[in-house]
């Protein structure tokens, strides 16, 4: 090879980069964040359901709660209907009034994610 | 037709990744296996290009000479594009690579009022850089997915993506910025006739392709959503080596990751190897010696040479003789 030197350690450093994920993984385990769902409003609930089905609100939490902030600025509408037909305050409040706590609760998943909400700026939940 | 081709192929894929998970329960295939042997071909295929490259002989010695090459001392030099030394090198080298400095040069020649005329022609040179940087500021953000505890420079770099701070999920600028950088390409490709003319599959392939990742990356963050933190298990999982498929994720995830497994395994079969290339381009990486240095094609024919000093040594006295002036007395 010509210039072997040279390409080899252009080579090494591609693979520093590519191969980052793998060695600054070595010997963690894949362990999944655990929102705390054992608060005393949860466990009052007969029926251990969120305000949409669980799948909904792990994906979507975050489009339901930017709407109820637009619904309350814009409709002036304060209440939501979820497709069960239960209503609920369009509230923070709702949710910390079951979830609690936003370090034990939210955090967690966020942490994991690498999510920052900036909604935080505005807002305080607990 | 090659862009007809193209577009079908790239539709074709999504369509498979689509129904593999949809309709075979394929996901272990798409969200496991597939990865791991897109991302072994991308770096065995990469290692591969490269050393069969450092093995072509460069037979001649043509860096291009963008500037003033070294001369008198009095007549001022291009010490970045004509550069005589390897620092000279290194730092054409770094403004190429982050600056698409060549690019920068390009010129339009035309006609203007009778008269030839270049004029210089910066919009391919902005479209690809921030097409390039917007795609590098999204890689690197997806590290989110790849370590735990998630480093605080990707933290930091999706605040500053974040900087709008509008909608929720939040509008991370470069995802759209990269989507609209590539339609850009795309439509220079198909709208000017020149550029048209001399388009091949191979060109029009990676541009769909990359539009469908940064297109279903969008939909997947902000219209069909899907539960991150089961694709963060998939993902950790994958660089883990304990690979797991959690139940639930949604199959616009495996049409995006099955898109991003083609782009890699294609990677080094393809003009997006330039990558590398780049790197080992003779006209780039060689510094402008050739009045300094020899360069000797290395599978030139042993060439018996005499030198003028030879000549000089053999022939000095017959020289002398008849008054011709010699370098050695
Ligand atoms: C610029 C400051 C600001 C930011 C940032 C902000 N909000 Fe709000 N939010 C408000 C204001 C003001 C109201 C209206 C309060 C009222 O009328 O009582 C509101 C109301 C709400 C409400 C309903 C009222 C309540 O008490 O909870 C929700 C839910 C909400 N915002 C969610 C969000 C979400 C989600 C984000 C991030 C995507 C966000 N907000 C970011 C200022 C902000
Ligand atoms: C009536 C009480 C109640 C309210 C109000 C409520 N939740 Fe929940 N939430 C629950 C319960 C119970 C679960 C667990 C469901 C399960 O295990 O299937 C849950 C689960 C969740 C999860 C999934 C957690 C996981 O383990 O993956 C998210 C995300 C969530 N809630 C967000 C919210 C947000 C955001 C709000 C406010 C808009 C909210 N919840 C309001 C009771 C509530
Ligand atoms: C099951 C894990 C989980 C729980 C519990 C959870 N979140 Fe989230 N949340 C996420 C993930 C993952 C994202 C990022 C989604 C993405 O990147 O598209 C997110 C994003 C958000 C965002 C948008 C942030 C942004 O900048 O894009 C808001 C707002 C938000 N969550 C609010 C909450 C609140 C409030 C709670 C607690 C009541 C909560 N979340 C609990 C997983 C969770």
């Amino acid at each position: 090879m010509y210039d072997g030197g040279k390409i080899i350690t252009g080579l090494i450093i591609f693979l520093a980069i590519v191969t980052f994920p793998f060695y600054s993984n070595i010997g963690k385990a894949n362990i999944k964040p655990a929102p705390d769902l054992d608060t005393p409003a949860i466990q009052e609930l007969d029926e251990k359901k969120c305000i949409e089905p669980t799948g909904f609100m792990r994906a979507n939490h975050m489009k339901l709660l930017k709407q109820w902030m637009d619904d309350l600025q814009e409709l002036d509408k304060d209440t939501y209907r979820a497709s069960d037909c239960k209503v609920y305050d369009s509230s923070y409040d709702t949710c910390m009034e079951c979830h609690v706590s936003q370090q034990n609760f939210c955090d967690r998943c966020h942490t994991y994610a690498g999510v920052k909400p900036y909604c935080w700026e505005c807002h305080e939940l607990d | 037709m090659e862009m007809f081709v193209s577009f079908c192929i790239v539709v074709l894929l999504a369509v498979i990744a689509f129904a593999g998970v949809e309709l075979v329960n394929l996901q272990f295939l798409f969200g496991v296996i597939i990865p791991y042997a897109a991302f072994a071909v991308f770096v065995i295929g990469f290692i591969n290009r490269v050393i069969q490259w450092g093995r072509s002989p460069v037979p001649f010695h043509i860096p291009t000479t963008c500037g003033q090459q070294k001369s008198l001392p009095w007549i001022k030099d291009s010490k970045l594009d004509n550069p005589t030394g390897t620092l000279g090198v290194i730092g054409r080298m770094a403004l190429e690579v982050f600056f698409f400095r060549s690019l920068f040069r390009n010129l339009k020649t035309g006609i203007q009022n009778g008269e030839l005329k270049y004029t210089g022609t910066k919009w391919l040179w902005l479209g690809g850089l921030i097409f390039h940087y917007s795609f590098f500021i999204v890689l690197v953000r997806h590290l989110r997915f790849f370590t735990d505890p998630v480093p605080p420079f990707v933290n930091y770099l999706d605040i500053l993506d974040g900087y709008l701070k509008t909608g929720s999920p939040n509008l991370l600028i470069t995802g759209w910025v990269l989507l609209g950088a590539v339609i850009y390409l795309f439509l220079r490709r198909a709208f000017i006739p020149g550029v048209r003319y001399i388009s091949l599959t191979a060109d029009y392939f990676p541009l769909f392709l990359i539009t469908g990742v940064a297109l279903s990356g969008i939909i997947m963050r902000y219209y069909i959503k899907v539960d991150i933190v089961s694709v963060k298990q998939l993902t950790m999982g994958l660089v883990t080596f304990s690979p797991v498929v959690p139940q639930g994720i949604g199959s616009i995830f495996f049409i995006h990751l099955f898109l991003i497994c083609v782009l890699f395994a294609y990677f080094p079969f393809s003009k997006l190897m330039h990558m590398g290339g780049v790197f080992l381009s003779p006209t780039r990486n060689l510094p402008n010696n050739s009045r300094i240095r020899r360069h000797i094609n290395p599978w030139n024919y042993d060439v018996k040479v005499h030198t003028y000093e030879e000549y000089e040594e053999e022939f000095r006295d017959k020289m002398k003789s008849v008054g011709l002036p010699v370098e050695k007395e």
